[in-house]
């Protein structure tokens, strides 16, 4: 059947900020299911509060609606728009929970809107824990014993008939937030309680704890005619107990026989036929691995991360596929796009092996609880091909860049046995390595097993690379062992290691002897079919199929895996470049190795290397296309920290020169920088080594603000009170590379702001100045922005242009440069320069209209800005106000303190944009996930020297009607000095009502908090802070964030005022 | 590691590795797509003579079961991979595809490209090959392969030489076994049919004397023109009794009502081949293997309709007859290894032998 003409305009639901769980990969399906509805002649709309997508350009939809993910906003654009259907099935769980929202509410059908894909019977039977164990007992379908409860109470009952251990999910969250493993009682107790908190319909799901069993994974998907296919199954490495995203993952399954892969295949395509989707679905199951004994964990009627990874894995593009399947085409009549001559209704075959590995940020958040469970964990990964799992598997290590090319963890050779059994058992987010690393010790695959439930099938394989590696130790230079360690995917820096020689030794040995990969293409039928998908991996065989072409090409590196400090707006940057690249007639060639993105979507570029991100990686690219040069603008740390090796090997890098990059990054370089081009800096210096810095510090005088040189989005930058705090943070700094000095900075406290600039050497324009709504000492990344500047005078916007001009000219930039300041008294203050595209600028191209990435290659490429039509200045402001919120995902991250400092912590951002600023603010807060109520209570806990202050902030609140809070020292305070009412409540610890329990007994819509110089781990601060969050209620660690809110507050509720209250203010 | 060579008739060499048994061995070669289900390839009769590349790279990773064989004794000439499991893992595992390949005398080789082979093989078809040792002289090698004739006689290889009963209570069937599968016999058996498997040549008369309510023609290797026996032996009982045919089994039916068949370029052969049924608009992924295919243009006059077609290249994929209960299909519905999702033929066949049989009722009683 041909796709329906009875509807016309299509609103599509995009999956909002990225939090753990819910990452870039919805922007890559959302992306591709605008595209595809448009390729059909369909109007579409788009809402989506996440400003660094692809897919909120302009280009990709027909209307952009960077509106809040509400239902309010949402019936707000469905009747201005007045929409004939609703495709809710790409935009994640937040898509799909707020599509069900609109059908409760009576929205859709007031306004006639159809809701495509999926219909919400079928949602809500996949969704809802009861209805779905009734659906599969109808199927005849196994489901590990469980019970729906509503109270604690409930899921103790249950746990005494059946015994321990239990599975705790709560209903409707993402990336199961909440849930959790529990061995005891008390554990029970305690995760059921937050489960029930979290859920928005209070429900969790208690079941048989099935642990060890292996986790397989099926993506299906269904058209109206009820013809269905598996795109693709995937075998979790890691067994049933650990959540899939935060499993390292292979596809296709490795372990299973043809009667296992069909008997799971059968039950999967029942289940999505019992559904009735239309477009894709995942189903989660698990296998007994001594029997044919499966359970159905899960099923997503939706497309969902593991979709994504599928679509990467194979080639098959479920995204657009479904969106064309939720306009009436069916899949034997949809051209499959990779061979341009079959169908879509088959199943992929694979000739290689795809290896997903989790990437967890734990390399910022040293203190958070690193064990995995069934709470996902992970912020973004990557993917790696190889044509044997070991290949496929190192590749995959190495795309993490987690300092290490290798299954090999320095730190892991000091473990003593008993802690490396341990964390062997219980796992973490180093189990790769830790494996590794008993094998090293002579574990017995056996051994491993038995600790681990791993299947000895990928424990004999990761043998199988330390076997090699042992024969590398003892057959150095030989050719023929070097080329069997090459085949099973180890890196010539694991060679460099192994046998003692620098790096660019082992690949000159390589050159001499041509042992180097050929690329194989990715073509979803194992070459059954003739295609031109240009989708290459590498790997040592014989026949290279990448054709290398005559015309001119230009290599983009991507940015890698989602992290905290380097997300999206990369991707958004890269794909970007591509477009501009493309534009100007060159071929486009990306590299990068996240399957989440749109960057890694083969119809982006003119040809994909789905390959890591390392100097070895890229080299055999270049030694094969030979490209004019290299772009590192747009890939973020992962691009730039290449810049040096390439340009060693004597590829060309285009754009702004490594000698710029050098000069911003390098402290002393840096300084000597500023001085010469007569710019103001806060004071500071690098320090070679650590016990310099006190002496530094001293001399700079308190407080400071220190870091490590070249990291990724603050990474352990510290702002020091004294002395003793300077002590303590440099005993934390034991893992700190000695090769990069520490910076001491003195701390200026003063507005911060940011541009980011656009020079080709002669002309520099800025498109728009930022300024951040937090004082300086909060990270860039998880500052409110705002966009144009509200407070910065004519002068000081002058001075911020001079800076750009000056430092752009200075360091000869060719492309992007971001710069921030501190404005204190008119004064501005260099504090960081990157001669590189920032996360900003997906939301600034957005708001100024400017694509800046863009015109930022065509810089890069030669092109000059003055043909394009600009001169050197701050371009027009825009009329409307707009304002980047940041998004954290501290629920997901236990015993991380939420508290803001310099180090950054949000993983994605919201957009709000409107007439005024409270009103940005407001639909900015509210698309970011926080409630903004009108009434309520509010716990102020605050250290000394922010007490002044407070009580600003505490006289507003009182005006607006909200109850006060706060412990004996702060309630005196505030009584005393402000003569404002106060209840008293007790510490933590104390009897109730103490600080924790009204936070429990939901009395506060507000928890404030700020830092007591000297930070204490584990301090009744972060308990509280901890406690909000777990609760899902707003802890505020800034007052300049406080204050925003209750603006926000104040001009949308009226308050009641006594006339004498008002005389006595005068 | 014992090196060995791969060669082609047209001259290309493989470098690779020996596994399984050492024997010098040639055939005709060819790639099988799916991804898992190795053990029921390599002991599909329908591969008798052949070198099945498995595209997947990884072969043998959940090592040899005693449950998942198509055949006593395979008749595979060799087995092509990328890498072979020394250390397979699976609950039912009973050994190494390596020793079983040994203990049936096949010889196998790895490490090799399959990729660029499957690419060859695409390109300019099905050809023929051998495994040798590396020392061999390869140019002679490939002269005598060049010059070589394979055996023809391949049904007569697999199929059994003495009928025998595989008893039940339900529907009987005769089961005209051109190199079976044991995936035939299975559906056929959870049905509680009650089976007798004749040998190819069974004559027609001696399988109407068992009185049978159809008649299975099963899948088996090489070409269908090898067996004209057989082909007259369906053209006689065409109308008396129902008939299902499947793989060679469809090919000799539409034969026998005068279609013709001809060798394709490189078959089909995997798990993954989408076929549409035109009677209700429904495409199925179905399991194939097969080199040979029905002319589509020479069904007409031939009293068979096209029910099914394979819509990447619309191969003829099922016929039906218009006026006798015979049809059949040239994939496998008995899976084994691959999709189940045809499976539903055998329930229909087994209804048109009810239907059948009540018509006859009805017949005697009048």
């Amino acid at each position: 059947m041909p796709k329906r003409t009875d509807i016309q305009k299509i609103l599509v639901i995009g999956s909002g900020p990225i939090v753990i769980g819910q990452a870039a990969e919805f922007d890559y399906s959302g992306t591709q299911a605008c595209q595809a509805l448009r390729e059909e002649g369909y109007e579409v709309i788009l809402a989506n509060s996440n400003p660094a997508t692809i897919m909120t350009d302009n280009t990709v939809a027909d209307k952009v609606y960077m509106e809040p993910l509400t239902e309010e906003f949402l019936t707000k654009i469905i009747r201005k728009e007045h929409p004939d259907a609703i495709l809710p099935t790409l935009g994640g769980q937040t898509g799909l929970n707020l599509a069900m929202e609109l059908v409760r509410k009576g929205v859709l059908e007031d306004h006639k809107v159809q809701l495509l894909g999926t219909a919400p019977e079928s949602i809500q039977q996949a969704e809802d824990r009861e209805l779905f164990r009734t659906l599969m007992n109808e199927l005849n379908e196994p489901v590990p014993e469980s019970e729906i409860v509503h109270t604690v109470e409930e899921a103790v009952n249950f746990a005494n008939t059946i015994g321990y251990p239990l599975i705790v999910r709560p209903a409707y969250t993402l990336g199961g937030t909440g849930g959790g493993m529990c061995y005891s009682e008390e554990e029970l107790k305690e995760i059921t309680h937050n489960g029930l908190v979290l859920s928005p319909v209070n429900q969790c799901l208690i079941e048989r704890n099935i642990a060890g069993f292996k986790e397989i994974e099926y993506e299906v998907m269904r058209d109206h005619k009820d013809q269905a296919i598996v795109v693709c199954n995937m075998e979790n490495i890691d067994p049933v107990g650990i959540h899939t995203g935060d499993s390292i993952v292979v596809a296709p399954s490795q372990t299973l026989s043809d009667r296992e892969y069909h008997m799971l295949r059968n039950a999967s395509l029942k289940i999505i036929r019992a559904l009735e989707i239309e477009g894709g679905c995942n189903v989660q199951l698990a296998l007994d691995p001594y029997s044919f004994q499966y359970y159905i964990i899960e099923v997503n009627p939706r497309v969902s991360r593991s979709s994504a990874l599928a679509s990467k894995a194979t080639g098959y593009p479920i995204a657009k596929i479904a969106a064309k399947i939720a306009v009436g085409y069916t899949l034997d009549e949809i051209i499959n796009p990779i061979t341009g001559k079959t169908y879509s209704m088959f199943e992929p075959a694979l000739d290689y092996v795809v290896t997903k590995f989790p990437r967890f940020p734990f390399d910022k958040f040293t203190s958070g609880d690193r064990r995995l469970g069934t709470q996902m964990k992970a912020t973004g990964e990557v993917m790696a091909i190889g044509r044997n799992l070991e290949e496929s598997l190192l590749k995959g290590v190495r795309s993490l860049e987690m300092g290490t090319e290798e299954l090999y963890l320095a730190k892991a050779e000091g473990l003593d046995e008993e802690t490396l059994d341990k964390r062997l058992k219980r796992a973490d987010d180093e189990r790769i390595f830790l494996l590794a690393e008993a094998l090293r010790r002579g574990y017995s695959v056996d051994k491993i097993f038995d600790m681990t439930k791993i299947d000895r099938f990928f424990l004999n394989s990761l043998n199988k690379i330390i076997e090699t590696e042992k024969a590398l130790i003892e057959n150095k230079n030989d050719m023929a062992v070097l080329k069997a360690a090459k085949e099973l995917g180890i890196a010539d820096e694991q060679v460099s290691r192994l046998w003692d020689v620098p790096l660019d030794d082992v690949y000159a040995l390589r050159k001499e002897n041509n042992l180097f990969p050929v690329y194989k293409m990715v073509d979803t039928c194992a070459a059954e079919f003739e295609s031109e998908t240009p989708y290459f991996y590498s790997s040592y065989e014989t026949e290279n199929e990448s054709e290398v072409t005559e015309r001119k090409k230009i290599l983009v590196l991507g940015s890698g895996p989602i992290r905290i400090g380097q997300g999206i707006e990369f991707d958004y940057a890269t794909v970007h470049s591509v477009f501009a690249i493309k534009e100007l007639g060159y071929e486009a060639i990306i590299m990068n190795n996240n399957p989440e993105t749109v960057s890694t979507d083969f119809t982006i570029s003119d040809k994909l290397y789905f390959e890591p991100l390392t100097l070895e990686d890229v080299m055999h690219v270049i030694e094969l296309e030979k490209p004019e040069g290299v772009i590192v603008q747009f890939g973020g740390q992962t691009a730039i920290n290449l810049a040096d090796g390439l340009e060693r090997r004597g590829v060309k890098i285009l754009g702004t020169g490594l000698e710029a990059i050098d000069r911003a990054e390098d402290r002393d370089k840096f300084e000597v920088l500023l001085d010469e081009l007569d710019l103001l800096r806060p004071q500071g210096k690098a320090v070679p080594r650590l016990d310099k810095a006190i002496e530094t510090a001293n001399e700079i005088g308190y407080p400071v603000l220190v870091r490590p040189s070249y990291v990724i989005g603050g990474s352990r930058m510290e702002i020091v009170y004294s002395e003793k705090e300077l002590e303590n943070y440099l005993a934390k700094s034991d893992g700190v590379d000695s090769a990069h000095p520490i910076l001491i900075d003195k701390y200026l406290t003063g507005m911060e702001a940011e541009v980011d600039a656009i020079s080709d050497g002669e002309t520099t324009i800025v498109p728009g100045i930022m300024e951040h709504i937090e004082r300086a000492g909060v990270h860039s990344g998880d500052s409110m922005a705002v966009y144009p500047p509200q407070r910065l005078s004519e002068a000081v916007k002058e001075k911020c242009l001079d800076a750009a001009v000056k430092i752009s000219s200075a360091l000869n930039v060719k492309g992007l440069i971001n710069i921030q300041f501190i404005i204190r008294d008119e004064d501005v203050y260099v504090l960081e320069v990157n001669p590189r595209a920032s996360r900003t600028i997906p939301f600034l191209s957005k708001i100024t209209g400017v694509t800046m990435a863009n015109i930022a290659t065509k810089c890069i490429l030669g092109e000059k800005l003055a043909d394009m039509g600009y001169e050197t200045g701050i371009l027009p402001e825009q009329n409307l106000v707009s304002v980047k919120i940041p998004v954290f995902s501290f629920e997901k991250l236990r015993s991380v303190d939420t508290i803001l400092g310099p180090e950054m912590k949000s993983t994605g951002e919201a957009i709000g944009y409107d007439k005024t600023l409270e009103k940005a603010l407001y639909k900015g807060l509210i698309a970011s996930g926080l409630k903004v109520p009108q009434e309520g209570g509010v716990l102020l806990t605050v250290a000394d020297k922010d007490k002044a202050e407070m009580l600003e902030v505490a006289e507003r609140f009182h005006q607006l009607g909200f109850v006060l809070y706060a412990t004996q020292g702060t309630a005196s305070f505030i009584q005393e000095e402000g003569d404002i009412p106060v209840v008293q409540v007790g510490k933590v610890g104390v009897d109730e009502p103490n600080v924790l329990s009204i936070i429990e007994e939901g009395k506060v819509q507000f928890v404030i908090n700020t830092l007591n110089s000297g930070q204490k781990p584990r301090s009744d601060g972060f308990l509280i802070r901890r406690e909000a969050v777990e609760h899902g209620i707003a802890s505020l660690t800034s007052l300049d964030t406080v204050n925003a809110i209750i603006n926000v507050i104040d001009s949308t509720t009226f308050t009641a005022q006594s006339i004498s209250q008002q005389k006595v203010k005068q | 590691m014992r090196k060995r060579n791969l060669i082609l008739e047209d001259g290309t060499v493989f470098e690779g590795y020996g596994f399984g048994s050492e024997e010098v061995s040639k055939g005709e070669i060819v790639f099988n797509t799916g991804m898992t289900g190795y053990q029921e390839v390599i002991t599909d009769p329908s591969y008798c003579g052949q070198f099945v590349t498995m595209t997947y790279p990884l072969i043998g990773n959940y090592g040899i079961n005693r449950d998942d064989y198509e055949t006593v004794t395979p008749f595979i000439h060799g087995l092509i991979v990328k890498e072979y499991s020394e250390q397979p893992s699976n609950f039912r595992n009973e050994e190494t595809i390596d020793s079983f390949l040994k203990a049936n005398n096949i010889p196998g080789i790895a490490g090799i490209d399959t990729r660029k082979l499957t690419r060859i093989i695409r390109k300019y078809g099905t050809m023929k090959a051998a495994i040798l040792s590396a020392e061999e002289d390869v140019e002679k090698a490939v002269e005598e392969l060049r010059n070589a004739e394979f055996p023809r006689d391949q049904v007569k290889q697999t199929s059994t030489s003495k009928p025998y009963v595989v008893p039940g209570r339900g529907s009987r069937v005769v089961l005209v076994d051109f190199g079976a599968k044991h995936g035939i016999l299975r559906e056929l058996t959870k049905r509680d049919c009650q089976i007798t498997v004749v040998p190819y040549n069974y004559r027609a008369e001696d399988i109407l004397r068992l009185r049978p309510d159809g008649i299975m023609l099963t899948n088996g290797p090489g070409d269908p023109k090898d067996v004209p026996e057989a082909i007259e032996m369906i053209k006689e009982i065409l109308g008396q009794v129902p008939i299902f045919g499947i793989c060679l089994g469809h090919q000799l039916l539409s034969l026998a009502c005068g279609a013709n068949t001809e060798k394709m370029k490189f078959g089909h052969r995997g798990a993954n081949h989408p076929v549409k049924d035109l009677e209700n608009d429904k495409t199925y992924l179905t399991s194939q293997n097969h080199s040979y295919a029905v002319n589509p243009d020479s069904l007409e006059n031939t009293g068979l309709e096209l029910t099914q077609i394979a819509i990447n290249d619309e191969t003829v994929e099922g016929v039906r007859h218009t006026k006798y209960p015979a049809f059949s299909v040239q994939y496998h519905p008995e899976a084994s290894p691959g999709p189940e999702d045809t499976n539903y033929l055998f329930d229909e066949f087994l209804k048109i032998m009810k239907q059948q049989g009540k018509k006859q009722e009805v017949h005697i009683h009048a």
